[in-house]
């Protein structure tokens, strides 16, 4: 009963901010339906008992994701009438790719009524142990079963990480007020500090 | 507590709701009153140390001076800027708030006197204070100024670093206690240390992940050497300058509600949250209550807290970053290293 209603309420939730992300006028207000629709999938993945996927989702996409996507949003200038503009002018290219997706949906129904594909029959090897936590059978199973290809994504991951440094690094040189904070650590009083007691009138050399 | 409800005569579902409804007001008023009280400790604390006297004019030693506080901003007109995206400018306040009270769902208080016993539960805390940059940064851009618009960008930037480590150190946390669940993480810690003390501590592989802990809670709840979101010779009041009455208010209470959380987690994570501090039976300290040291850890936590912001200067904004991406997160990754290595020689995760 309480399920019921939290799923309807989670769906109902994601659909419509899903809808709102797109219709909105004002793209900060988009990229807060967006969050909305995350935060709300997360909520269904609990109820159907994938906790640990449920808080990567929020960890990762709205905590990480969406904040840099909220940071890049709210700095652009954005003019309305030169959106609205461009809005008309890809409208034609929208229409194209819905087509597009429309008719590989309509595809896809028609595959289907032809029967569904033979996948060979499950061995067991990827079934949940029973009684255990939803993080110990991931682990379980993405570090031995999957672990070549989760070794693989990772060094996917890596290399994109790297080629968005190499394309954004800039050498800085003419480093102005540039600070060395081990080295500044590193002064004693002794050498930097010199007591010096000159008599009336002589001055001191430096 | 469902049981209790249901003992009513109530139907399960009735009482599941009761009890749930009955948990959080538990959970939350208390919450809010010592948060009322924990201000006005913050204000002594700072006024001991600066050798002022601190509130003392409202109610016995100033000890009502949060509540004349309170009720003042309550009496206050809420004043919504022109320029203001209005509905965002309402909704920052209440995310800041919510966030901070949603995270107190999966603290255990004691054994067993925890709203959500849930399995992710350190997962969740992470998920849920990784939200709490919302309010910050929704703030920020809806009041449509340039002083909180600053403010908001330094803490996005800022949360979102801190996080990492804080991520690193949870997981060497976890390592050694082998679950995410609170509770359990608690329960490890007893006699960790020669089966006397009670903490990870006392650990020599953790203490260190202790203090960068300690260090990026700072920097999570913008304490002071790291208020730069509110750093006042630069930014007026940061984020919330073009807020009044109970909205700034709810600023207030959901900033403060967060550092209790994070003392409690530095209780909770560390120094072995509902233990006595060590596990032999000296004085009869185990019948004590477990909440009593559960809230006298957070206790000396907060006023480590306060503490710091008494004496410590503010960081500048390129020396914070550097302390969070060059500092903190190569350590932390070393010491997943280090720590999963020792675990893994000494056999640990065989039994």
């Amino acid at each position: 009963m309480i399920q019921t209603i939290a799923f309807y309420l989670f769906a109902s939730i994601v659909i419509g901010s899903g809808v709102l992300t797109i219709m909105a006028r004002n793209p900060v207000h988009s990229v807060l339906w967006l969050i909305l629709a995350f935060f709300n999938a997360a909520g269904l993945m609990v109820l159907v008992g994938a906790e640990f996927l449920a808080m990567l989702l929020v960890v990762v996409y709205v905590g990480a994701v969406a904040v840099l996507f909220l940071f890049v949003v709210m700095m652009l200038d954005i003019d309305f009438a030169e959106l609205r503009a461009g809005f008309m002018q890809n409208f034609p290219l929208g229409i194209a790719v819905a087509i597009v997706l429309l008719a590989e949906i309509l595809f896809g129904l028609g595959a289907i009524s032809a029967g569904p594909i033979e996948l060979g029959t499950a061995d067991g090897s990827a079934t949940p142990v029973l009684g255990q936590s939803n993080i110990e059978n991931i682990g379980a199973l993405l570090y031995t079963h999957y672990a070549f290809l989760f070794e693989i994504a990772g060094m996917i991951l890596l290399v994109a990480m790297v080629g968005a440094i190499v394309l954004t690094h800039r050498e800085q040189k003419a480093v102005r007020g540039h600070q060395n904070i081990s080295k500044q650590n590193q002064r004693s009083p002794d050498e930097a500090i010199v007591m010096r007691q000159p008599s009336i009138g002589q001055g001191i050399d430096l | 507590m469902t049981k209790f409800f249901q003992s009513w005569g109530m139907t399960y579902e009735a009482a599941w709701f009761a009890a749930t409804i009955s948990g959080i007001l538990l959970i939350a008023l208390p919450l809010m009153l010592s948060v009322a009280m924990v201000i006005y400790v913050d204000r002594k604390v700072w006024a001991a140390i600066n050798l002022r006297r601190g509130p003392n004019v409202v109610g016995p030693f100033g000890l009502l001076q949060s509540f004349a506080d309170g009720l003042k901003v309550f009496l206050q007109e809420t004043i919504i800027p022109s320029a203001a995206n209005k509905g965002i400018f309402l909704l920052a306040p209440i995310v800041t708030f919510t966030v901070a009270l949603a995270a107190w769902a999966v603290i255990p208080f004691d054994a067993g006197v925890v709203l959500a016993d849930i399995n992710v539960g350190l997962l969740y805390i992470l998920a849920i204070s990784s939200l709490s940059v919302y309010g910050v940064v929704m703030s920020g851009w809806a009041s449509n100024s340039k002083y909180p618009f600053f403010s908001a960008m330094r803490a996005a930037a800022q949360m979102i670093s801190y996080e990492v480590s804080i991520g690193f150190i949870l997981v060497c946390v976890v390592l050694w206690a082998g679950s995410f669940n609170l509770t359990e993480i608690v329960e490890a810690q007893r006699g960790h240390g020669f089966g006397i003390v009670n903490g990870y501590i006392f650990n020599l592989l953790l203490f260190p992940m202790w203090v960068m802990f300690f260090i990026s809670c700072l920097a999570e709840t913008q304490r002071v050497p790291f208020d730069l979101t509110e750093a006042e010779s630069e930014l007026v009041a940061g984020y919330q300058t073009e807020y009044s009455s109970m909205s700034f208010a709810l600023f207030w209470l959901g900033e403060y509600a967060n550092i209790l959380l994070m003392c409690s987690l530095n209780t909770i994570l560390f120094f072995g949250g509902w233990l006595p501090p060590l596990d032999i039976d000296l004085i009869p300290w185990f019948d004590i209550p477990g909440i009593v040291w559960f809230l006298g850890k957070t206790f000396f936590f907060f006023f480590l807290f306060s503490w710091v912001m008494a004496t410590v200067p503010r960081y500048r904004y390129d020396q914070l970053m550097r302390l969070g991406w060059k500092v903190f997160l190569p350590i932390s990754l070393i010491f997943i290293v280090v720590i999963s290595g020792y675990l893994m020689a000494t056999g640990h995760f065989s039994a």
